[in-house]
């Protein structure tokens, strides 16, 4: 099955620790859900609030995320998924999609010789 | 070469043509579907295409062209899939064929689904609004890149580094050949119609460029949407499209005058209208409102069927029009059907009410840069007299206008408001 990574956006900073319980609970139900439409999670994180981040480019190193936005990374899963068309259902029941939003990008696989 | 060798020629470059525009979707799906790669079918069906022009020009053109083109495209792609076994095991099939289905004869009544799954893929949401419209008329239309991108205004390369980056997109992201379930059909179908409607509008309107380009992308998309009602019968909206389409192409010759200029409907001559397109339109109507599912194009159909049967613009039965329109704002909240619907407000309670709820638009900002909005403030100004206001909302108009027979009607319109506006000193 593809594989596609899930980027999950939400309103700066996106700290876990300030979730509502309710999303707290639809993100409990989050896993069976996948299972349910045919996808598997490989793995899947959250990270800290995106005020902990920094950013290096060049030898230039900075506080914040690397793109100063409204929404920042705020976690991200792998998912085994059929198609497309599953991994977007998939990903539009993250409740993140609710006041933020999920980036769906194929992985890479080397072509093979 | 002998005379007989000619005319057998001709025949098959005649039969070839012919089933370039009638059976390509046909070919190209059934094709996608052993190949499991876009590209890789675009190929094959060229190559069929070809070697049709050699064989039926030798052997006669056969009884079922389609079904011809279909098995050779085909078999070619099951040739290249043997060769290239890395090429296989890189790229699962979207649907496994069956050996023996990709060697039976197709029969075009009864797998009509291939043809809905190049439409619903071609129209993926996944993929932008203007790679949908290019991937449709290339994929399922057949048009050449070159075509598509005279008829967009864009260079050649430009189109086809389009196309290219949506097929791979198909391919990289999985986007599924498949027609969607009843669940999420709705929505992929509405996706399906916009994009019929967008290359219908594209050649009905003639934002600008070549018109003979333009005319053929109101008849494809004419085409298009009568393939789509027959391989979906009971889908109200590809109904109400048909009908729209229609009902709106009806008045297609009445819409510029012998000197080029836009003629508006007020002006356009009614008895030249085509009553059949007019008819066929109508009986769409009353099947799909008798299914009770209406949504945006059944109403917008039903709108273009008030004004084509009325017998002239001022006896418009304007009442039922509005209440169209409202109708419409419902399942559709746009701000271009709230413009629309401001035109059948100024019929039923005058230009003034209609003023009011163009200002809001203005206010709302969502119309900014769309010549409409001031060119229909111009024309209630116009109406109401107040012709110096009047004029300036032309001249707005035409900043922002680009097609040259819409530019000539506001230059016109825009010398009427300056000299009735010069007529009366009080204004000034």
């Amino acid at each position: 099955m593809p594989q596609y990574a899930i980027l999950i956006y939400s309103p700066a900073p996106a700290d876990p620790m300030d979730l509502t319980p309710d999303y707290v609970e639809l993100l409990e139900r989050y896993p069976a859900q996948v299972e349910e439409l045919g996808g598997r999670a490989v793995t899947g994180f959250a990270l800290q609030s995106s005020t902990t981040a920094t950013s290096v480019r060049g030898d230039v190193i900075t506080d914040g995320p690397f793109i100063e936005a409204k929404e920042v990374i705020a976690g991200f899963m792998i998912l085994e998924a059929p198609d497309l068309d599953i991994a977007l259902q998939i990903a539009r029941l993250n409740p993140a999609t609710r006041d933020g939003g999920a980036e769906v990008r194929p992985l890479f696989v080397p072509p093979m010789e | 070469m002998s005379g007989g060798d000619d005319g057998g020629t001709i025949a098959a470059e005649y039969a070839v043509a012919d089933a370039h525009r009638r059976e390509w979707a046909f070919v190209l799906a059934a094709t996608a579907r052993i190949a499991g790669d876009l590209d890789l079918a675009e190929e094959c069906v060229q190559d069929a295409y070809l070697a049709a022009l050699v064989a039926w020009a030798r052997d006669g053109v056969p009884h079922r062209p389609g079904a011809w083109l279909t098995a050779t495209a085909k078999r070619k792609a099951l040739d290249v899939l043997r060769r290239e076994k890395v090429f296989r095991s890189k790229m699962p099939l979207l649907v496994e064929p069956a050996e023996e289905e990709v060697l039976q004869v197709p029969d075009e009544d009864a797998v009509p689904d291939d043809r809905l799954r190049l439409v619903f893929t071609c129209c993926h949401p996944a993929l932008a609004r203007e790679a949908q419209v290019a991937l449709t008329l290339r994929l399922v239309c057949g048009v050449s890149t070159g075509d598509i991108a005279r008829a967009f205004l864009v260079s050649e390369a430009t189109m086809a580094a389009r196309v290219t980056r949506a097929k791979k997109k198909i391919a990289a992201a999985r986007i599924p050949y498949r027609v969607p379930e009843a669940a999420e059909l709705p929505e992929r179908l509405d996706s399906v119609l916009t994009v019929i409607h967008l290359l219908f509008t594209t050649g009905h309107t003639a934002p600008s460029g070549s018109d003979l380009v333009r005319a053929d992308l109101a008849d494809r998309a004419l085409h298009l949407t009568r393939m789509l009602l027959a391989l979906m019968p009971d889908e109200p909206e590809v109904r109400g499209l048909l009908a729209l389409l229609l009902l709106t192409d009806a008045r297609r010759a009445t819409r510029i005058d012998v000197e080029g200029r836009l003629l508006v409907l007020a002006e356009q001559d009614r008895s030249a209208w085509d009553r059949t397109a007019i008819a066929e339109g109508n009986r769409l109507l009353v099947g799909a409102f008798r299914t009770g599912r209406v949504g945006r194009y059944a109403l917008q159909g039903a709108i273009a069927s008030l004004h084509a049967v009325a017998a002239s613009y001022a006896t418009t039965d304007w009442r039922q029009v509005l209440g169209l329109y409202d109708e419409l704002l419902k399942v559709w909240p746009s701000p271009v059907v709230a413009l629309n619907r401001a035109v059948a407000v100024s019929m039923v309670r005058g230009p003034a009410a209609a003023l009011d709820e163009i200002e809001i638009l203005e206010q709302g900002g969502r119309l900014a840069g769309y010549h409409y909005l001031p060119a229909v403030r111009a024309d209630l100004l116009r109406r109401l007299g107040r012709h110096h206001e009047s004029a300036a909302a032309y001249r707005a108009a035409l900043d922002l206008a680009d097609n040259e027979a819409e530019r000539r009607f506001l230059v016109a319109r825009l010398a009427e408001a300056v000299d009735s506006g010069s007529g009366r000193s009080s204004e000034g």
